[in-house]
């Protein structure tokens, strides 16, 4: 079976943090950086987008695989935040890592996990042999209803992998997925924002369908939490992964290198792909890692991946996600974010 | 709407992945691309050639007051950057954190450059982000 062969992260230098979003909407900082288990969250410059962040992430992918662009044969990116209704973003990122003329090209959009759907396609097509190489993309500048819970999650980021069977930096065992039609959270076509079912989002949608895939991951594979080193759910808030991890039989030394929402908010289709890029920076060869991203609507998609000896050679040519995220930090007030995000009314 | 897409789409590598020239018979390189060497004349040789993308800083300036296209923009920086291959590239400088100096070493990042109003393009293009 393919693997992974290289990989990238971008994740915006802004940042707000919690206590100034609670502070406009009068509700009490503490209890919301405890429930939701987030300190601040990224937010994109204004000419940053979902496509810009795509770009960034693939280029490092590409530099990281140490293959040429025209090697790859399928581009997809996934994201609920593409910057055009009709156009696809993955055609930017194609043009603009200059993988030719000769690449199957598609946007998905599946929630959060459109990213990890296209990883799936990118396997078929490789191991079926009809490309060489194929990435795929999780990229997201998320969209947060000001006063809505989601505002102190949405947040902008990406990460890129490059899928292949020569030169693999980790084998992919097996990938499974668990989907059902679930309305736990959506937005209708024309909308700024989307909508949820509040706590329904979290037995009916998040945990069932993390925990239905990963079980069949452990059903299909043999394996078990224990002969996992590392775990990477997603993570909407920083909550749900480490209670999701604790019902599964993980513990917080294994989810811990992937956990990010607590310092970069919810990337949505960046978020469990950058969790697993994170994990991989520190990963050494053998180990075991074991990753079920979750998009709303639902489904899940659980992946056991075994780390091999090339993950060493590979590593100088790596920027590391967590260098990525504190490298240049810059925070922003609550107005700096409104104007930022183009919500403040001019006429 | 305003811009074309021919406009645009002509210019995609350049602003993509500057993508410029350089003249075989002579090995000066440009951009963006010349039909012509300026050296060379009719004998010019040219050939495509994408640039790396890294550079320093030969001089920058900060806008304040910006043209319409860039008014939610304002202040940002604009610079000229020395390419390690030779030519002189403007653009914009990202905020990172670190103000612009002369001599600044800057490496190439894709953002967006403007948005055709509420239905049009968006353009992308190369800017410039100091690293040291």
């Amino acid at each position: 079976m393919s693997g992974i062969v290289g990989y990238g992260a971008h994740v915006p230098i802004y940042r707000i943090k919690t206590e100034d979003i609670a502070r406009i909407w009068g509700e009490d900082a503490e209890s919301i950086k405890k429930g939701l288990n987030i300190k601040e969250k990224s937010v994109p410059s204004r000419d940053e987008d979902a496509a810009t962040i795509a770009v960034e992430a693939a280029r490092r992918a590409v530099k990281h695989a140490g293959i040429k662009a025209t090697e790859i044969g399928a581009v997809y990116v996934g994201s609920e935040s593409h910057p055009y209704a009709v156009k696809p973003t993955a055609t930017v990122v194609t043009q603009a890592i200059e993988a030719g003329n000769k690449v199957m090209c598609a946007d998905l959009e599946f929630a959060c996990k459109a990213g990890t759907a296209g990883i799936q396609m990118a396997m078929g097509l490789v191991d079926s042999g009809m490309i060489k190489y194929g990435m795929s993309v999780g990229s997201d500048t998320s969209q947060g209803r000001p006063g809505d819970a989601l505002e102190y999650t949405a947040s902008a980021g990406g990460a890129a992998f490059i899928i292949g069977k020569n030169d693999v930096i980790a084998n992919i065992i097996k990938t499974v997925s668990y989907t059902s039609d679930t309305p736990d959270f959506w937005r209708r076509e024309g909308a700024s924002f989307p909508s949820h079912g509040g706590r329904f989002t979290g037995e009916p949608g998040y945990f069932r369908h993390i925990t239905g895939a990963t079980k069949m991951l452990f059903e299909e594979t043999g394996l078990k939490p224990s002969d996992f080193d590392y775990a990477v759910f997603h993570q909407p808030n920083g909550k749900f992964p480490i209670n999701v991890s604790t019902q599964l039989g993980f513990d917080m030394k294994q989810i811990e290198p992937g956990l990010l929402t607590p310092i970069i908010g919810n990337t949505y289709s960046g978020s469990s792909m950058l969790g697993l890029a994170a994990t991989l920076d520190i990963a050494k060869p053998g180990q075991k890692i074991l990753v079920t991203s979750f998009g709303s609507g639902a489904g899940s998609d659980s992946f056991a991946i075994e780390v091999t000896e090339g993950i060493e050679s590979k590593r100088s040519r790596l920027d590391l996600v967590r260098s990525i995220i504190e490298k240049h930090k810059k925070y922003i007030d609550y107005s700096e974010y409104l104007k930022d995000r183009d919500s403040i009314k001019k006429t | 709407m305003e811009r074309s897409s021919a406009s645009l789409w002509r210019k995609i590598r350049s602003r993509y992945n500057l993508v410029g020239n350089t003249c075989e018979n002579c090995n000066a390189n440009y951009f963006p691309p010349r039909i012509v060497c300026r050296n060379c004349g009719r004998k010019s040789k040219m050939v495509e050639k994408q640039y790396k993308g890294d550079g320093e800083i030969y001089s920058f300036t900060k806008i304040r007051v910006p043209p319409d296209t860039f008014k939610d923009e304002a202040p940002y920086d604009i610079g000229i950057v020395k390419l390690e291959e030779g030519p002189m590239v403007e653009g914009h400088i990202i905020e990172n954190g670190i103000e612009p100096k002369i001599g600044g070493k800057v490496r190439v990042r894709f953002r967006k450059m403007y948005v055709d109003g509420d239905e049009g393009l968006i353009y992308y293009h190369y800017k410039f982000e100091q690293i040291g």
